[in-house]
C-alpha cells in the first residue's frame, strides 16, 4: 500500500523479478549458446545484481561501449557470422544482458520484459517439446510480474500480490489464446527465407551410403517416425520402410541415381489388400518420405521417383503427417530397360580383385541368377560373419575384398554394400536401399515407433521374371535383428543408447507411457497446420469452411470471451449485507406495516423514542430490540449467539 | 507560419465528471483508453513474434504469441475497471502566498468493493506557448471501499482568487500497457484556493504607531528577550525568528515567539506605501501585516475603500491577508 507519492525509480524488489525471470529466459538456450556467452550473461546478472544492492553506479557508456563490440566480435568469431539462428539468439541473449547494466528507469524494465518475451519464444526455434512448452510458462509469468512491478509507483506491492496477479492475467488470457489458437487463420510458412543453420540438428537417412554412417545413426534413439496401421500391423520382418535407393558405387560410396523426369517409372503390380497406415514424420531436412515396401501411390503433394522412392517438394523442415497404402506382396520392374540395367551394374572394375574372382567362379560354374544370389546368402550365414557396430577399419583400395575375406564384421551397410557388389560384379543387377527396419510397437497408444537406431540398409536384385526382389543380407548373418530388431540382434558389450535396449522393463514401460503422450502432443498441438485446422473445423461445423469463415468466427468467439471474462471482472464483489442490519430492515419493516416509518435522518434511538410514543403497548419490546441492537452494532458483542437471540426477538415481535 | 495551424488539444472535448452538490462519480461514460506507447511497443513485439511463428511454423509459438495477446487484453479490462466508478471530491485549499504552490485536498473513494491501485492525479497542465508542461502526477492506491486524500499541487503566480481547472486522473496499473483516464471537475465550492499577496522582499520599516507617534517597533531588542515558545514556521517570517538549532534537530520549521513585545497599535495604511505600483504598495503591506502579526503588534489596515479596526490574532490576521489579496483598485 502506497501512501500518496510521485513516481520512483523501480528497486530492489523489481530488479530480484527481472533478474530471476531473465534467468528463466537463459535456461531455456543454455543448452545451445556457446558457453562463453552463458558466462557472459551470467556476469552479468551478477554484476547489476551487487551494483542494486550496494548501491554502486552503474556502469558508465565507455566501459559498456567496448564490452558490447566485444560480445558482438564475439559472436561473429564463435558462430562465424551474425545472422544464423544460432548467432541471432545469442547475440539477442548477449545484448539484452548488456542491456540490463544502463536499466534503472521503469522504461528500460519494461523494454527488457518485451525482449524477455521476444527470447523466450526464440526457444521454440530449438525445441518444441511438451517440456519446454511448460517450461516456457515460469520466465513469461516472471517476466509478467515485473511488469506489475514496474507499473507500481514504488514497487513495493509484495511479490505474493504480483505472482497472483501476473497468474490471473494469464489465466484470463488463456480463453483468448485457445479462440486464437484454434481458429486463426494458419498460413503455412516460410514467408521468407531461414536461416541456414536452423535446421542443422535434424539427424536423418543421408543421400549417400558410406561405411560407419548408418551405424553412426545407430547410436541415436532419436524418433524418426511414428505410424499408425488402419488394420492389423505386419509381422516386423515385412516392416522395410523404404528411403533413399542408390545406384552409383565410387568405390567408397553409395549415391542416388540423378532424378529425371524422363526415366520411366518401374512398373508395380500387386496382389493382396492393402496395408494402410499413417505416417508422423519428424523433420529430417531431406525430402524423402519413408513408406512401407512396396508403396503404390505417393500421398497427396509428393512426387515418386522411379525406383519407387516419395519425395515431397520441400525438404521436411516440420513434423507432418501422411496416409501412406502399401502392398506387401508386389513384383516391381518385370522388365529392366536397357539404361537401368547398366546402371544396375556399374562398377569399378580395378578394386576388389578377389570379390570379382569369385563373383566369376559363380559365373563359371553356370549358376542361375537365382542360385548366385543364394549361394552368397549361404556364404554370408556359413562363414564366421558378424554383425556388430563396431567394426573394424577397412582398407582403403579394396573394402570389399576386406570386408568379406579378412575382417567379416560389419554392420548393415557393410553387407547390403558387399552383397551388390557381389552380385554385379556376378553380373546380377542390383542396388542398395536405405531406409528404416522394424519398429517398436507402443501399446500405449497402440502405435509404431521407428528409431533412427531402426535405420538399415538392404539390397534388391533383379531377377528374370520376378523383377526386383529385396534381399537382406543382414539378415542372413544376423536373422534376429529382422525379426526382433536391433536390440536383439547386437552382442551385449555393443553400446546402444539406453532407451533402444531392453534390459529395464520398468524405465522401459515409462518410457513408453511419456512416448504416448508426446505423440498426441505432436499430433494435436504442433502439427496443428492449416490441414489439420480446416480439417478439424470442417467437420465441427459439418460443411467446408474458408478462411474467411475462420476470420468471423474467430472475432466472433474474442468478442464474446472479451464480454464473458468482463462481466465476471466487472461485477465487482457483491457487497455484503450484514446479517443484523437485515434482522434490524426486518423489524422496521413490521413497524412499517403498523404505519410507522422511520424517517431518513433519524438514528434508531431517536426513531425508538418516537415509535415507542406512537405505540405505548409495545414500547418495552421497541426499546429492547433497539437497545439490543445498538449494542451489537456499535459495541463489540456481536458473535453468532447474540446475533441469534437478536433474531429470536425480532421474529417474536408483531405489532 | 506553421504555429498558425496548430491544431487545438482534441482532448478538451472529453468529457468531465462534474460533481452536483456530491461527490463526483467516474461513471463508465467518463473513462477514456489508449495504448500507451509501451501497448504499442508491445503490439509489434507480438506482431514479430506471429510473424516468426508463421515463418518458422512454432506451433508452440503461436501459443505463447496469444497468451500474450490475450493477456495484453485482459490488461485492457483490468486498468479500465483499476479507474471506474472512484467518486472524487474536493475537500478545501488552505490559503497561501502567492509564488507557493496551493495545495488542493482531493478526497477520493472507492464505490465499489475493489483495492485500486496506482492511481494518479494531476492537475492540468498550464500551457506555455510552445511546449507543454507536464504536471507531475500523485499516485495512491485505495483499499477497497476506502479512502484517499491527494494533496494536488497547484503553482500560484497572481493574488487573488485561484481557480482550479479540471483534474486529471490516470492509471496505467497493471501492465503499463493502456492508458485509462478521466477528468474531473470540482465543483463550484472548494474548486479555488485564496493566494495572497507575495510579501515584499526589501521591507520598509514598519510605519509608526499612531498613539506612540514613534518609530515602529520591530527591532526593539527588549523584545527579543523573553522566548516564550515556539509555532510553526509561516510564509513571510522574518529568518531571523527561526529556529535554526530547531530545524538542524529534524523537528521542521519552528518560528521562536516572544512575550513582553510592544503592544502598540499600528495603522498600516495604503497611503504609507511609497510608489506607484500598486502591486508593489500590497506586496509592502502584506510584508508589514506579516512582521506586525509575527511581532504580536496590535494593526489595524486602511485601504482605498476598506478599513479594519486593529486586532491581533489568527483571524484578525487572515481578514487582513484575504482583503489584500482580494483589493481591487
Amino acid at each position: 500500500m502506497i501512501k500518496a507519492q510521485t513516481f520512483i525509480k523501480p528497486g530492489m524488489p523489481d530488479l530480484r523479478w527481472l533478474l530471476v525471470s531473465l534467468a528463466a529466459v537463459m535456461a531455456l538456450h543454455v543448452s545451445h549458446l556457446a558457453i562463453w556467452v552463458s558466462l557472459f550473461i551470467a556476469a552479468f546478472g551478477v554484476w547489476r545484481y551487487l551494483i542494486e544492492k550496494n548501491g554502486w553506479q552503474l556502469p558508465k557508456l565507455v566501459i559498456l561501449m567496448p564490452l558490447t563490440l566485444l560480445a558482438g566480435l564475439g559472436i561473429m568469431l564463435t558462430y562465424k557470422g551474425l545472422f544464423g539462428r544460432d548467432a541471432s539468439v545469442a547475440l539477442l541473449a548477449i545484448m539484452l544482458s548488456l542491456k540490463l547494466m544502463e536499466t534503472k528507469k521503469p522504461r528500460d524494465y519494461i523494454l527488457l520484459v518485451f525482449a524477455g518475451y521476444f527470447l523466450t519464444i526464440t526457444a521454440f526455434l530449438f525445441n518444441q517439446s511438451l517440456l519446454v512448452g511448460a517450461f516456457i510458462l515460469l520466465p513469461v509469468f516472471g517476466l509478467t510480474s515485473t511488469l506489475i512491478g514496474v507499473s507500481h509507483p514504488n514497487g513495493d506491492l509484495g511479490w505474493r500480490f504480483q505472482a497472483k496477479l501476473a497468474g490471473s492475467l494469464l489465466a484470463q488470457g488463456i480463453p483468448v489464446m485457445l479462440a486464437l489458437f484454434f481458429l486463426f487463420p494458419r498460413v503455412p510458412g516460410p514467408l521468407w527465407g531461414v536461416p541456414q543453420d536452423a535446421y542443422k540438428s535434424m539427424t536423418g537417412l543421408s543421400d549417400s551410403m558410406q561405411p560407419g554412417n548408418i551405424s553412426q545413426l545407430s547410436l541415436s534413439s532419436a524418433i524418426a517416425f511414428r505410424v499408425q496401421f488402419k488394420d492389423e500391423m505386419p509381422k516386423n520382418n515385412q516392416l522395410y520402410w523404404r528411403g533413399p535407393v542408390l545406384w552409383h558405387y565410387d568405390g567408397r560410396s553409395w549415391t542416388m541415381r540423378s532424378q529425371n523426369q524422363r526415366v520411366v517409372k518401374e512398373a508395380l503390380q500387386v496382389q493382396g489388400s492393402a496395408t494402410n497406415y499413417t505416417v508422423t514424420l519428424e523433420p529430417h531436412n531431406r525430402n524423402w518420405l519413408l513408406m512401407l515396401d512396396m508403396p503404390e501411390s505417393s500421398p497427396a503433394d509428393t512426387l515418386m521417383s522411379s525406383d519407387l522412392q516419395v519425395l515431397s517438394r520441400d525438404p521436411v523442415r516440420t513434423r507432418i503427417r501422411y496416409v501412406g497404402s502399401s502392398f506387401l506382396n508386389y513384383s516391381l520392374a518385370a522388365e529392366l530397360n536397357p539404361r537401368d540395367r547398366e546402371l544396375a551394374l556399374q562398377l569399378n572394375d580395378d578394386e576388389n580383385p578377389r570379390t570379382f574372382s569369385l563373383a566369376k567362379q559363380w559365373v563359371d560354374t553356370k549358376k542361375t541368377p537365382e542360385q548366385i544370389v543364394q549361394t552368397a546368402l549361404t556364404m554370408y550365414r556359413e562363414q564366421p560373419f558378424a554383425y556388430t557396430l563396431r567394426p573394424p577399419l577397412l582398407s582403403r583400395l579394396s573394402p570389399v575384398d576386406d570386408f568379406l575375406f579378412n575382417t567379416r564384421r560389419g554392420f548393415c551397410e557393410h553387407y547390403a554394400s558387399s552383397f551388390v557388389f557381389l552380385m554385379r560384379a556376378a553380373g546380377v543387377p542390383a542396388r542398395v536401399v536405405t531406409g528404416y527396419q522394424g519398429g517398436e510397437v507402443n501399446l500405449i497408444g497402440n502405435y509404431l515407433i521407428v528409431r533412427q537406431n531402426d535405420a538399415h540398409a538392404w539390397a534388391e536384385v533383379w531377377l528374370q521374371g520376378r523383377g526386383w526382389v529385396r534381399i537382406d543380407p543382414t539378415a542372413a548373418v544376423s536373422p534376429e535383428r529382422v525379426e526382433s530388431g536391433i536390440e536383439a540382434a547386437l552382442p551385449e558389450n555393443d553400446v546402444l543408447p539406453m532407451m533402444s535396449r531392453r534390459d529395464f522393463p520398468l524405465l522401459r514401460k515409462l518410457y513408453l507411457n511419456w512416448d504416448a503422450v508426446n505423440n498426441g502432443w505432436n499430433q494435436y498441438v504442433l502439427g496443428y497446420n492449416q490441414q489439420r485446422q480446416m480439417d478439424l473445423l470442417s467437420r465441427l461445423a459439418g460443411t467446408q469452411i474458408s478462411w474467411q469463415d475462420l476470420v468471423v468466427a474467430m472475432m466472433v468467439s474474442v468478442g464474446s470471451i472479451g464480454l464473458i471474462l468482463s462481466y465476471f471482472l466487472l461485477r465487482g464483489t457483491r457487497i455484503k449485507i450484514d446479517p443484523l442490519q437485515r434482522l434490524y430492515a426486518e423489524f422496521l419493516r413490521k413497524l412499517e406495516k403498523a404505519g410507522l416509518k422511520r424517517y431518513k435522518h433519524e438514528g434508531p434511538v431517536d426513531f425508538c423514542q418516537r415509535a415507542t410514543k406512537r405505540l405505548p403497548a409495545k414500547a418495552s419490546e421497541i426499546k429492547q430490540l433497539t437497545e439490543t441492537y445498538t449494542r451489537l452494532r456499535y459495541g463489540k458483542q456481536l458473535n453468532p449467539t447474540t446475533l441469534e437471540s437478536f433474531k429470536q426477538l425480532v421474529n417474536a415481535f408483531k405489532t | 507560419m506553421a504555429k498558425a495551424f496548430k491544431l487545438p488539444d482534441w482532448k478538451q472535448w472529453l468529457r468531465v465528471a462534474q460533481p452536483n452538490n456530491a461527490p463526483a462519480i467516474l461513471s463508465r461514460k467518463h473513462i477514456y483508453i489508449l495504448p500507451t506507447r509501451y501497448g504499442w511497443l508491445f503490439l509489434v513485439v507480438l506482431l514479430a513474434m506471429l510473424l516468426g511463428s508463421i515463418n518458422y511454423t512454432l506451433s508452440l509459438g503461436f501459443v505463447l504469441t496469444f497468451l500474450l495477446a490475450g493477456m495484453g487484453n485482459m490488461a485492457m479490462l483490468h486498468s479500465w475497471r483499476n479507474l471506474v466508478h472512484l467518486s472524487v471530491e474536493s475537500v478545501r485549499a488552505e490559503p497561501v502566498f502567492a509564488g507557493e504552490d496551493a495545495v488542493f485536498d482531493i478526497r477520493v473513494t472507492d464505490s465499489k468493493p475493489r483495492p485500486r491501485y496506482a492511481v494518479a492525479a494531476h492537475f492540468e497542465p498550464e500551457k506555455k506557448t510552445g511546449k507543454k508542461v507536464v504536471a507531475e502526477p500523485i499516485y495512491s492506491d485505495i483499499t477497497a471501499a476506502g479512502q484517499v486524500t491527494l494533496k494536488l499541487k497547484l503553482p500560484t503566480k497572481k493574488r487573488g482568487w485561484l481557480q482550479a481547472g479540471r483534474v486529471t486522473f490516470f492509471t496505467e496499473f497493471p501492465l503499463s500497457l493502456f492508458h485509462v483516464w478521466a477528468y474531473v471537475g470540482l465543483g463550484n465550492q472548494n474548486n479555488r484556493c485564496l493566494v495572497y499577496p507575495h510579501p515584499a522582499l526589501s521591507s520598509l520599516p514598519l510605519p509608526a504607531s499612531a498613539e506612540q507617534g514613534a518609530a515602529g517597533a520591530l527591532d526593539s531588542k527588549s523584545g527579543d528577550d523573553d522566548f516564550a515558545g515556539h509555532r510553526n514556521y509561516q510564509y513571510g517570517d522574518s529568518p531571523r525568528r527561526v529556529d535554526w538549532k530547531a530545524s538542524s534537530r529534524e523537528q521542521g520549521l519552528l518560528t521562536k515567539q516572544f512575550q513582553g513585545e510592544a503592544q502598540s497599535t499600528l495603522w498600516l495604511d495604503w497611503s504609507l506605501t511609497p510608489g506607484n505600483d500598486v502591486e508593489q504598495r500590497i506586496r509592502q503591506l502584506t510584508r508589514w501585516v506579516v512582521d506586525a502579526n509575527t511581532d504580536r503588534q496590535s494593526y489595524g489596515l486602511r485601504l482605498p475603500k476598506l478599513e479594519i479596526a486593529p486586532g491581533t490574532g489568527e483571524g484578525h490576521y487572515r481578514q487582513c491577508l484575504q482583503a489584500l489579496a482580494l483589493l481591487e483598485i
